[in-house]
């Protein structure tokens, strides 16, 4: 059987897969983002108590390996009553993970805007809370993209683990078609070329967009 | 239905002896990992514009595509051409390959952290490049390449629960199959979760640690 019988044959059901993996990545980043987000400022909270939460939680999810926390999400809590999709535990583990990375990488950010901004907003007597969202927030993005971008393509590879709980993502469909056909350097190399494509010609595209976009605004790039 | 410790108690002896198979799984594939790097770090720095592309790109592939289909790429596909190898060395390979090459990225930093003028004086001195890369830039180069290979060996080793999907007899593994035996799986992926956290938070902290040395050594921080 040649390729392009191969593409004829199962293209479609690997296209259909690639768009549930991005369904999963659109989801798990809009997650990561908002978990990081919170976290990275809880790290920097003055307060014991808020501050040892988001550490805890921190190293706990980056302590633990995703696939046992996914697995655990998906196979564990329904133990304690709580049912979630195939669809939703993935996106949950998923965003939950890669947030306390991201968090860490938030906390950096803020720590790396530099001390006179602070003094600054201090000086002109901004409230904290004005200080943080008005000030601070839109000067770490410049800061925080670069490394932000290569965990966003981290969890682009990571969401090829929620096969592994039953979501029909294209690496479940990879492995469906292997199991059926044993074509496996068609199915298996059209699936590693269509998560190459994603992130080489998409995601980082994309997201180098995003770095020039932030860079501009704080008039560091050039306009 | 709650935690049953005796169940916990009866499976621990079990769980211990797959976590020597991860931990072994960890050091091997973290070893090839190592040398494939210097390979690939080979490529890079070779003065042939052709094979610098090429190694690029292969870095590229393998860096941007998902651990998971690799293994089974390499698991499936190479008996097709005859080449059939053990479950072990299929995900060893595969590791080191994938971590290869994320690892030239960390030697290749370390080059590049080394400052130029080193070089410069050493060319003023009439030392061969040999001589130049054994006493000068590698003594210089190594403490700056400590923290991001201390990062990736705890990186492997929180990716070694992919190699049960090859069906590597590693601690998760070990879960699954004591999880489907007894139909319980609240305790075998709790424990494993806790196996995960007990050696990888400390191996983590000691990496931060170690980290926070180097940048002392380098100057980047006053002490």
């Amino acid at each position: 059987m040649s390729y392009f019988a191969f593409l004829a044959e199962h293209g479609t059901t690997l296209l259909l897969g690639t768009v549930t993996t991005i369904k999963v990545l659109v989801c798990s980043i809009i997650l990561y983002v908002i978990i990081s987000m919170i976290f990275g400022l809880m790290r920097l909270s003055k307060n014991r108590i808020i501050q040892g939460t988001a550490t805890v939680y921190i190293e706990f999810f980056r302590g633990t390996s995703l696939l046992v926390q996914l697995f655990w999400a998906y196979y564990v809590l329904p133990f304690f009553g709580i049912s979630l999709e195939a669809f939703t535990a993935g996106v949950a583990a998923l965003g939950l993970n890669f947030g306390a990375y991201g968090a860490e990488i938030v906390r950096g950010g803020i720590l790396a805007v530099p001390r006179g901004q602070w003094e600054a907003a201090h000086a002109l007597n901004f409230s904290p809370a004005k200080r943080i969202k008005r000030i601070i927030i839109p000067q770490i993005f410049p800061i925080i993209l670069p490394p932000a971008a290569n965990l966003t393509v981290e969890l682009l590879k990571a969401t090829a683990l929620v096969a592994l709980v039953t979501v029909v993502d294209l690496t479940f469909e990879a492995k469906q078609i292997n199991s059926i056909t044993w074509l496996s350097a068609q199915c298996f190399g059209t699936a590693l070329l269509i998560y190459y494509i994603m992130a080489r010609f998409a995601l980082v595209p994309f997201l180098r967009w995003l770095e020039v976009l932030a860079a501009k605004k704080v008039g560091r790039g050039k306009a | 239905m709650s935690f049953r410790w005796d169940f916990a108690y009866e499976i621990l002896p079990q769980m211990l002896l797959a976590t020597l198979n991860t931990i072994i799984a960890a050091g091997v594939g973290y070893a090839i990992a190592l040398v494939v790097g210097l390979f690939f770090l080979l490529g890079q720095r070779t003065p042939f514009k052709i094979i610098n592309i090429i190694n690029r790109e292969i870095v590229e592939f393998v860096r941007s595509t998902p651990l998971l289909i690799q293994l089974f790429f390499v698991y499936f596909v190479l008996p097709q051409f005859g080449i059939t190898l053990s479950a072990w060395l299929c995900g060893m390979i595969t590791i080191g390959l994938h971590f290869g090459t994320y690892l030239s990225e960390v030697y290749r930093g370390a080059l590049e952290g080394v400052p130029k003028t080193q070089w410069e004086a050493c060319r003023a001195l009439n030392f061969s490049t040999i001589y130049t890369y054994r006493r000068i830039v590698l003594p210089q180069a190594f403490p700056i390449a400590i923290p991001g290979m201390g990062n990736y060996l705890v990186g492997i080793f929180k990716d070694t629960p992919l190699l049960s999907t090859i069906g590597v007899a590693e601690l998760f593994h070990a879960a699954t199959a004591v999880g489907g035996y007894n139909y319980r799986y609240l305790e075998p992926y709790t424990m494993v979760g806790i196996i995960f956290l007990i050696l990888s938070v400390p191996a983590a902290m000691w990496v931060r640690r170690l980290e926070a040395k180097v940048n002392v050594a380098q100057g980047k921080i006053k002490q």
